[in-house]
Order: structure tokens, then C-alpha cells, then sequence
């Protein structure tokens, strides 16, 4: 238990202040943004970082040898040094920047899925997987006659772990796991489920798009063979994301795309590929973005997650308690652990137009299946209304959306 | 054939109607009110061929061709969806397939509701206004194909 005397308060207008875009209004009000699970919004330090490469060291990296391409290297590389710290990586080199969540677990599918996964292995996902945590591998499944299995949940919304031991075989090479679910909120036990999996041989993906922002990570803590996360869901850029892995599977794993930046030596008929992380990342990369989401998570850092952590545990609690005043309001994701979003449906009422009402009053919500039919499905419900939250947030911006709540519930009745 | 009015007289009227309101609350309202009031479609086209997929509500449409007319009903889990699609109906149903072709249903710009036919809404009407669309190509093709 945290005691209330322990927890430093964070001064939210300060912080509020260093992101322009929370001035801004929509019809008129002061805008509400509660779609943080989908984006964050960035803060000053993020902008300015974008602003200061472009005019003042844009350049290719890593072979110029001019003092812009020196500097823009540098700055790059700082990030990944950053992003090691960021999740206790053993190595920078197992740092591998890609475009996002999405990308780091098809390189996986792509490169070590295709080499090892033949016909009759197993492949373990769980029902509320973001549908970037399925496709890849029902693709990769198709392609090699293997089988995916699936961990069932429970009414609240938490993995059910008895029937995930009951899916694990000498079959299973492969778990892949969403850390902390987009619709739902649910934190996974993660390091059970990598423990137990292991113990089979089998080894494990932890998607991080959701959980990076909210819990610290400790990839060797945690023991997971590859993580993979987002920069624009962590207050940084769109377009760059990490994928984390162990050293002797990066190097074992064949390349992803060819081009520049991943070779060594080039001959027509032979090639020497590069060494980590840039065997993984051919062509040239999202240098700006890249550079500014070590922005981002020295913005993170300074604050301190565990500040951060608690204020938007503070969100939660309030929201939650406010929302289940409301008649016909059913939260759909009650797990023990939670991050700060709260998905919820209320009777007879399509989320779709409480998500346009809401808009009609600047309060910015994310609705319908976020990415997770089946999930959806499993509750029988075509989708939800999400409000996410994130540290500039407010209990003023939840009573607004209340108030929101209760004038829609009133026009649509 | 009938005095039915054409396309553009309707939606001249649609328009009317709306630059009674306001606020955007008030046109919200009205939508809904169309919603609500849209006749509901009979469970027999509830179908799957007949769902026009949007990412968040299900629409149905069926489209009847009569006299060289064409008729639509249509249906959706959205009330605010079921308002627009209201809309949508009495300016098209019942106009002849090259009207409905070459319509640029300037309305929905006029009453502020261009959002909803955005890409990034997402809602089903920009495939519904397709979809109507795409009727209206079959039976003129079909008729120029009956009438060689």
C-alpha cells in the first residue's frame, strides 16, 4: 500500500503548461484528450527536438564525416542509449528501432518466426491481443501449417493462467503476449507467464505498447526474449518504436529487410551483413523522431514514472468511482491490476454515438473494438467507450466528461 | 411518373431546416430525433449481404428499383448514423439512378456534417453513400444492358 503522506504531488498545471496542445479548443470548449491509449499528446521538449535537427543538424547518419552527419549521429545514437537505460537492457546493441509496436513484432514473425516455426508447432496468444499481436502470426501460421492457441479470460477481463498452463506443451515455441491490454486495461502477470513458458523451451514476446508508458520495465528482470514498444504512446513522435531482444537470438535470427545501413561488404554473390542492431535496420531511418523520442523520455525520467504512476492511478480510481454512478454504465475490465484507462458500455446506447456527443462537447474518447475484435466478441459486445489518461490529465476533465456522459445519455434517450 | 422533387430541391430544403439551429447541440438533437424516427428495417434484409461495413456501426441498405427509380431502405445499430442515413434516404430515394450517380450531396457540407463522411470517421456513411452508389450503377447498367 502507498500512503497518501508518501506521495509527492505533482504540479499538473506546471505540466499541463509544456503541452501546447492542450490550449487548444474544439467547438468553442476546452479540449478534454482521453484518447491517450491511442496517442499522447507531446510535450514542448519533444517539438523543439523535431524543430532543432531540422534546422540545425539535419543529416544522414552513421557515415558521413562531416560535423552535421557527426552530430545527427550522435543525437541517434544517444537515444538508444536512453531507451537501454529505459528498459534495462543488458546492451545497446540489442536496442533495434523500428516503426512502431506493429513492426517489431512482424520483424519477429518475419525473421525468427520463419526460421524455427515448422508444421505442427504451437503458438500461444491470449484473447485480448491487439490485433498486431495476431496477424503476424496467423499469417505465419498459415504459411507453415502451425497452430495458434489462445489463453482465454475471465468476466473481468484477466487471463485465466490454469488454462494458459493447460495450452503449454513440448509443442509450444512460441508465447506472445500483450503486457497491459488496450482495450481493457488489464496489467498481465508477464513474468509468471515467461517463467512457465520457458520451462517448456518455449520462448516469449511481451508486447509493451500499452505498458511501457505506465510501468517500469526491466526487460532482465523480466526475462522476456523480445519486447516491443511504441515512442508515440510515450509522449514522443509517431513512427519510431524499440524492439528489444536477447542477444543470442538477434544474432541467430536472419535479416529482415536488405539494403543500406545492415551490410558490411557487398559483393553480387555474397554478402557480410552487419553487425547488431544494424544488421535489423536497413535503409535510412526515422533520424528526427528518433532523436526527439529521447526527449520524450527524459520529459518521463525528470517527472519520474512512479510520480506519474500515481497520479494516473489517482485518475483511475476517481473516474471509476464517478462512472459506475451512472444508470446502465457497465465497465467492461474490473482486473485486479489495471492501468489508468477505463473502457466502459451503457445500456441500449451505441458507443459510436456517445463517442460523437462526447466530441460535440471537445471531450476526446476513443470508441468501437480498439483493434481487438475478438476480444470484443468474447464479451459480446460490438465495442466500448475509452477514456485513457495520462499525466497532464485531470479530476476536473473527468467530471467534464460526466457531465459529458450524462447530457448525451439524456439527447440519445 | 410522378412530381417527385429532384435531388437538389431536397437538399435545398435539408438545409433550410438546419439554418434554423444554432448550436451544434440543437442539430445533434434533430439528427437523433430522424434517427429515432426512421422506420425500422424489416428483419428479413438484416442480412449479411445487405451490411454496408463501417469500423464502429453496422448499416444495412437494400435498394428497390421501380419505374426508373430507385428506393432505399435502410437501417443501423447507431441512432446518430440511423439520423444521417435518414437524411440520406429522402434525398436520394426515389430519383433516378444517373441523378443519384452524379450527386455531389453538397448538404451535408452545408449542414456542418462533413465530418461524418471523413475517412477518419469511420462510421459507415461514407461506405453507405458508396454502397447507395453503387445500386444506382448497377441498374442503370442493367437497364442500358436490357434496353440494347
Amino acid at each position: 500500500m502507498i500512503q497518501p503522506a508518501t506521495i509527492q504531488r505533482l504540479d499538473i498545471n506546471a505540466i499541463r503548461r509544456q503541452f501546447p496542445i492542450l490550449n487548444r479548443e474544439v467547438k468553442d470548449k476546452p479540449l478534454v484528450y482521453f484518447d491517450n491509449a491511442a496517442t499522447t499528446q507531446k510535450p514542448q521538449v519533444v517539438i523543439d527536438a523535431l524543430v532543432n535537427y531540422y534546422s540545425e543538424y539535419n543529416a544522414n547518419i552513421h557515415r558521413g564525416i562531416h560535423t552535421l552527419a557527426e552530430e545527427a549521429t550522435a543525437a541517434f545514437e544517444a537515444t538508444r542509449d536512453t531507451v537501454q537505460q529505459f528498459i534495462n537492457a543488458a546492451t545497446r546493441e540489442q536496442i533495434i528501432f523500428t516503426k512502431g509496436t506493429t513492426e517489431g513484432i512482424n520483424l519477429v514473425a518475419q525473421t525468427w518466426g520463419r526460421q524455427n516455426i515448422k508444421a505442427g508447432d504451437e503458438i500461444i496468444i491470449s484473447t485480448m491481443e491487439h490485433h498486431s499481436n495476431i496477424v503476424p502470426w496467423h499469417i505465419l501460421c498459415e504459411e507453415k501449417g502451425a497452430l495458434l492457441k489462445v489463453i482465454p479470460i475471465n468476466e473481468r477481463g484477466e487471463l485465466l493462467l490454469d488454462e494458459f498452463q493447460k495450452l503449454l506443451s513440448n509443442k509450444t515455441r512460441l508465447v506472445s503476449i500483450v503486457h497491459v491490454s488496450n482495450a481493457l486495461g488489464t496489467i498481465n502477470p508477464v513474468k509468471k507467464i515467461i517463467d512457465e513458458a520457458h520451462s517448456v523451451g518455449a520462448i516469449v514476446l511481451v508486447d509493451g505498447a500499452q505498458s511501457s508508458v505506465h510501468i517500469d520495465i526491466d526487460v532482465q528482470d523480466m526475462d522476456c526474449d523480445f519486447f516491443a514498444f511504441s515512442s508515440h504512446k510515450l509522449y514522443g513522435p509517431t513512427g519510431v518504436g524499440v524492439l528489444y531482444g536477447k542477444q543470442d537470438l538477434l544474432e541467430a535470427m536472419p535479416v529482415y529487410q536488405g539494403g543500406g545501413e545492415m551490410i558490411k561488404e557487398v559483393y553480387f554473390d555474397k554478402i557480410i551483413y552487419n553487425d547488431l542492431p544494424y544488421k535489423f535496420e536497413a535503409g535510412t531511418p526515422n533520424i528526427a523522431d528518433t532523436i526527439a523520442f529521447k526527449a520524450a523520455l527524459d520529459f518521463m525520467s525528470q517527472i519520474g514514472k512512479e510520480k506519474i504512476r500515481n497520479h494516473e492511478n489517482e485518475l483511475l480510481a476517481y473516474a471509476t468511482t464517478e462512472l459506475e454512478q451512472i444508470p446502465g454504465l457497465k465497465i467492461i475490465g474490473k482486473a485486479q491490476e489495471k492501468v489508468s484507462l477505463v473502457s466502459f458500455i451503457i445500456d441500449k446506447l451505441h458507443p459510436q454515438d456517445l463517442g460523437i456527443l462526447l466530441d460535440n462537447e471537445a471531450i476526446a474518447v476513443r470508441t468501437g473494438h480498439h483493434c481487438a475484435q475478438p476480444l470484443m466478441n468474447c464479451f459480446g459486445i460490438p465495442g466500448t467507450v475509452r477514456a485513457s489518461f495520462a499525466v497532464y490529465n485531470t479530476k476536473e476533465e473527468i467530471d467534464a466528461l460526466i457531465n459529458g456522459l450524462h447530457k448525451s445519455i439524456k439527447m440519445l434517450s | 411518373m410522378d412530381e417527385h422533387p429532384n435531388i437538389k430541391d431536397i437538399e435545398k430544403e435539408i438545409a433550410d431546416e438546419f439554418s434554423l439551429f444554432d448550436n451544434w447541440d440543437d442539430k445533434y438533437e434533430y439528427i437523433i430525433d430522424l434517427g429515432k424516427k426512421l422506420p425500422p428495417l424489416e428483419d428479413q434484409y438484416k442480412k449479411e449481404e445487405n451490411k454496408v461495413r463501417g469500423c464502429q456501426s453496422t448499416v444495412w441498405l437494400v435498394a428497390d428499383y421501380r419505374d426508373g427509380r430507385i428506393f432505399y431502405k435502410a437501417e443501423s445499430d447507431s441512432v446518430i448514423v440511423k439520423g444521417l442515413i435518414s437524411m440520406l434516404v429522402r434525398v436520394l430515394s426515389g430519383q433516378p439512378p444517373e441523378e443519384i450517380i452524379n450527386t455531389r450531396l453538397e448538404f451535408i457540407r452545408e449542414i456542418g456534417m462533413m465530418t461524418h463522411l471523413a475517412q477518419t470517421r469511420s462510421n459507415g456513411l461514407l461506405a453507405m453513400v458508396k454502397q447507395m452508389k453503387n445500386y444506382a450503377l448497377a441498374y442503370k447498367l442493367k437497364n442500358e444492358g436490357v434496353q440494347k
